[in-house]
């Protein structure tokens, strides 16, 4: 497979690791539940659920052989094509983190 | 019909012509106490278990393709018990058990040979955690024995004992632990199961589960709707599919692992072996093809296929430990779907939605848990209860910090 980096171009999936669903940038901050055991429901389904779709599939890959970013790759897992990555920074900026 | 010497002979005499279908192909009856969604080794071996060990009636099999046709018919065929952790080594020592006496139980040729099974070790370190591994598998009643390096030189005299980085020192070996036919376990159970009335009906996909009032009452399938008092779900790399339609979400990432087979050689691998240092493990099949794979490709996928790096790093674990497998051409490679649970250990367990039960993610170790996972999840199906051997097999052990990490890596399946 080939990573289309936003910054440095294509480049092969074996310069990255991967980490999974992109639906990891939103940790919940475990404090503001109303009660212990909802703050552990967020939790434990940040932590272990995942949605795991058959199709499109938004994931975080980290090209740890080459810049060092982390970014947001869309594809497609029944056929591997590729059809948008992003910038984990920018994605998770566009989603308010890091105010 | 009963399968025998004397069968074959008396068939053999009078030209082939009384040897009948294996089992039947049955088209969807209106209702069923039990439904087992997938055909595939666990699938069946369930619902031969509830027909002919928990003495259950009107049970049926839907698969979405034909039986036997994803992981079951995908695999390196080993069987084994070598585990360390509680949660896991009575199971799959059961299972072995199991595995000793299925061809006589089911009455089918499933080629189980017992023809051990060695995990190499090229550290100080590795040696000490072979040896709790091994002190534990005895302590649960399996078989284990720590080879030194001169015992395993005359098993394997071409391994490469020098190499620079992972020179090997000795191995954990398992005498029972073997290979079996997997096809033929397929076969054998969807016989067992058809033979005691149960349904196998095939090309029968799930597409959704009917519920009134917090129970399943049955499923929608591309062949109608059929009632079901009770529904287990073994569906393996499609388990997070299948479940989506009941509003679940599982603790689990479906992903490809690549298996290999050479050309056909002369004897020469006459066990299993497993080289953890390299990603790589091999055996030779009856037809002389060396058999081998190695690690998961990585990444979400639900495509039976892999990537070529894979490829080239299972390659390199072969040649770095046998190094005249250099000269040997690969003839096939094939991939198949792991349901990859965080944890890297299954689950049995039922569901908040009552009569629907689950069995998955058993990643890329579910062919060897073949019987005992169909006994166990039978046991539930009929009990309501969890198997002994499989208590520790829940949902909830992510909640509860019970997770059950065999390979001490942590609850993430990237690193697994």
């Amino acid at each position: 497979m080939i990573i289309n980096h936003p910054l440095l171009g294509p480049r092969d999936a074996q310069e990255f690791t991967y980490l999974g669903d992109a639906a990891l940038i939103d940790r919940p901050d475990g404090l503001s539940y109303p009660t212990p055991d909802a703050a552990m429901d967020a939790m434990h389904d940040y932590l272990y659920q995942r949605s795991n779709p058959a199709g499109e599939h938004r994931e975080l890959w980290y090209h740890e052989q080459g810049d060092r970013s982390w970014l947001v790759v869309t594809r497609n897992t029944v056929t591997h094509e590729i059809t948008r990555v992003e910038l984990a920074r920018d994605v998770a900026r566009m989603r308010g983190r890091s105010k | 019909m009963r399968y025998s010497g004397f069968r074959v002979i008396r068939e053999a005499l009078t030209g082939h012509k009384g040897w009948g279908p294996a089992w039947r192909d049955a088209t969807p009856q209106a209702s069923y106490d039990y439904i087992i969604v997938g055909g595939g080794g666990h699938g069946l071996a369930t619902a031969y278990y509830l027909a002919k060990e928990f003495k259950q009636a009107r049970i049926a099999v839907v698969e979405k393709g034909w039986i036997g046709g994803g992981n079951v018919g995908r695999n390196t065929t080993i069987i084994r018990s070598n585990y360390l952790l509680d949660g896991n080594e009575p199971f799959y020592e059961f299972s072995l058990k199991l595995w000793e006496g299925l061809e006589q139980d089911f009455n089918y040729n499933a080629m189980v040979s017992q023809r051990g099974i060695i995990n190499l070790f090229h550290t100080d370190a590795q040696r000490d955690a072979y040896t709790r591994r091994g002190n534990a598998m005895i302590l649960h009643g399996a078989d284990a024995e720590l080879l030194n390096r001169d015992q395993v030189r005359a098993m394997y005299p071409f391994l490469n004992f020098d190499n620079a980085r992972f020179p090997i020192k000795g191995a954990l070996m398992q005498r029972r632990g073997g290979t079996v036919r997997h096809d033929a376990v397929a076969w054998g159970y969807a016989r067992g199961a058809s033979d005691r009335g149960v349904d196998i009906i095939q090309n029968c996909e799930v597409t959704g589960f009917r519920r009134e009032g917090g129970r399943v009452t049955g499923i929608e399938t591309s062949r109608g709707f059929i009632g079901a008092k009770k529904i287990g779900v073994a569906v393996a790399g499609s388990s997070s599919k299948v479940m989506a339609a009941a509003d679940m979400r599982l603790p689990m990432e479906s992903h490809v692992l690549q298996a290999f087979v050479s050309e056909g050689l002369k004897p020469v691998i006459d066990g299993v072996m497993t080289y953890g240092a390299g990603h790589f493990y091999v055996s030779q099949s009856d037809k002389g093809g060396l058999v081998f794979g190695g690690d998961i490709d990585g990444y979400n996928s639900y495509a039976q296929r892999g990537n070529m790096p894979v490829v080239e790093d299972v390659a390199e674990g072969g040649m770095s430990l046998m190094p005249m497998i250099g000269r040997a051409r690969l003839l096939r490679s094939w991939g198949g779907i792991m349901d990859m649970s965080m944890d890297g250990s299954p689950i049995i367990d039922k569901t908040d939605i009552d009569g629907l039960y689950f069995n998955g993610g058993w990643c890329y170790g579910g062919f060897k848990a073949t019987p005992a996972s169909g006994w166990c999840f039978a046991h539930l199906l009929a009990t309501g209860n969890p198997h002994p051997t499989a208590t520790a097999y829940r949902f909830d052990r992510f909640r509860k910090g019970l997770m059950i990490d065999e390979k001490g890596q942590g609850a993430q399946p990237n690193l697994h």
